[in-house]
């Protein structure tokens, strides 16, 4: 029983709205000092590229956000999938607030590769198999988050979009494959580690701006967290005690 | 009682199909929407058969995909209105059946009619004559897929307010891949080319789609009902 009252801990609004309340500045201020020095190793330390000058530097903001574009919607599947499962008010209250902050990192990526695109392709936009993934994958979180305003009962709306989540998550792949299917235009990921495709003092401001945008994302959670949980709980006791 | 969930599903089959029939206007709305898709674009391209033939594939699948769209509101709203979903669900019988039965009779009245006629619209945009059983054969699967995928999203949307739009925003990103895989096999035809590679995605899909869509539709019509 002891190694589960951590999960049981949170499903209760009350010690997650008091949880994300403190580690909330932890999050921001880890995420702004990795973010700094990483740009400062990106922008300052690291050497131009060879073949692409210093216009590679977008790397820097464009591969993170990339990732992160990704990484939310899964915790978003994974967060709905626990809500649907367990039952969880908290879960789905997280799902929820995981959406738009996804979307706002899919809509960087898209411009954040466009303004590469435009010196390395020279055009803002061409039908990659890549960008077109990204672009779908804007439009599922618009799905989701439509689907979610549509539905006026709360309960109900959680319900569907978090069904609307996994069924997105098993189609992902698919989706992605399906795009691959035309000819790649877009320079295939480079390797990390191994034959270094990239020097070390390319690589570590790299991976460092990844774990900041890790931080940047689970502050922005928690905030919104505590705002959905607000609006959700307005009427609980719990409520009360904490605004007063 | 609690009949057979092969039984139920044919007994549901029936009730839509008779249902159906009794409302021909209805049957006949997807199918004129994407006559007039067709016309619109040799209106707007280019009158030239050659070059419209290089735009074939994309306006017959963007075509059926749109009126399949038109098609699906009609999938379970009717039946959610005056109650019969719920009596479905309360039924005791596999709700998973019973939706799968209807969603084979919504493409056996709209997808597989649409793919019939698809050689009316295909004519008009240059496609050659030899490639007409494959652009029939593309567009019959793929609309069997559509309309799983979209049984989903009409499930989904049952307990919303302004379902039309956002039936289509949910179901269009899920509907890419077989739109691609569609949309080449149907290229392919058009081109003389080997269709098989796409058309055994698009069964690949259309399989994945029997086995875990009308779950999917099931749960989340069961949430709608609520």
């Amino acid at each position: 029983m002891g190694t589960w009252t951590w999960f049981h801990r949170f499903g209760s609004p009350p010690w997650v709205y008091g949880f994300a309340a403190r580690w909330a500045p932890w999050f921001g201020g880890a995420a702004v000092a990795c973010m700094l020095i990483a740009l400062y190793g990106g922008l300052v330390l690291a050497p131009p590229d060879y073949q692409q000058k210093d216009a590679f530097r977008i790397v820097y903001v464009h591969a993170p956000v990339a990732t992160m574009s990704m990484a939310v919607y899964a915790t978003m599947a994974l967060a709905a999938a626990v809500g649907l499962i367990w039952r969880m008010k908290v879960a789905h209250a997280a799902a929820a607030a995981s959406a738009p902050i996804g979307a706002w990192f899919t809509v960087a990526t898209l411009a954040t590769g466009m303004l590469w695109g435009k010196p390395m392709w020279g055009a803002y936009w061409v039908w990659d198999p890549r960008l077109t993934s990204e672009l779908v994958l804007l439009f599922l979180y618009f799905g989701y988050m439509g689907l979610r305003a549509g539905i006026e009962d709360p309960q109900k709306a959680d319900k569907a979009s978090a069904m609307l989540a996994i069924v997105g998550a098993v189609n992902i792949p698919i989706i992605k494959y399906s795009v691959n299917w035309w000819n790649s235009l877009h320079q295939p990921a480079t390797r990390l580690i191994g034959e270094a495709d990239m020097v070390w003092s390319m690589v570590w401001p790299l991976l460092l701006m990844l774990a900041a945008f890790f931080l940047y994302f689970a502050w922005i959670l928690l905030i919104r967290l505590r705002a959905e949980l607000l609006r959700r709980e307005r009427n609980a006791s719990w409520i009360r005690e904490v605004v007063a | 009682m609690k009949t057979r969930p092969l039984e139920a599903a044919r007994l549901v089959m029936l009730r839509d199909l008779r249902l159906a029939f009794r409302k021909p206007s209805q049957l006949l709305q997807p199918l004129m929407f994407f006559m007039i898709v067709a016309t619109l674009f040799p209106l707007t391209l280019t009158p030239e058969l050659s070059r419209l033939r290089d735009a074939a594939p994309g306006v017959l699948w963007v075509g059926a995909l749109l009126s399949s769209l038109l098609a699906l509101e009609f999938l379970f709203r009717d039946d959610a209105q005056d109650g019969t979903l719920e009596q479905f669900a309360l039924s005791g019988q596999s709700l998973t059946w019973m939706l799968f039965a209807k969603t084979c009779v919504h493409w056996l009245l709209t997808g597989l009619p649409l793919a019939l006629s698809a050689p009316v619209a295909a004519v008009g945009l240059g496609v050659p004559a030899q490639a007409m059983w494959s652009v029939v054969a593309s567009l019959a699967l793929g609309g069997f897929a559509l309309s799983l995928i979209g049984a989903i999203s009409a499930g989904l949307t049952l307990g919303a307010r302004r379902g039309g739009v956002l039936l289509s925003l949910l179901t269009l990103p899920l509907a890419v891949p077989i739109l691609v895989f569609g949309a080449d096999a149907t290229q392919r035809a058009i081109t003389g080319g080997e269709i098989a590679p796409p058309m055994y995605l698009l069964g690949a899909i259309a399989v994945l789609g029997v086995t875990l869509a009308p779950l999917a539709a099931a749960a989340a019509v069961r949430i709608g009902l609520e």
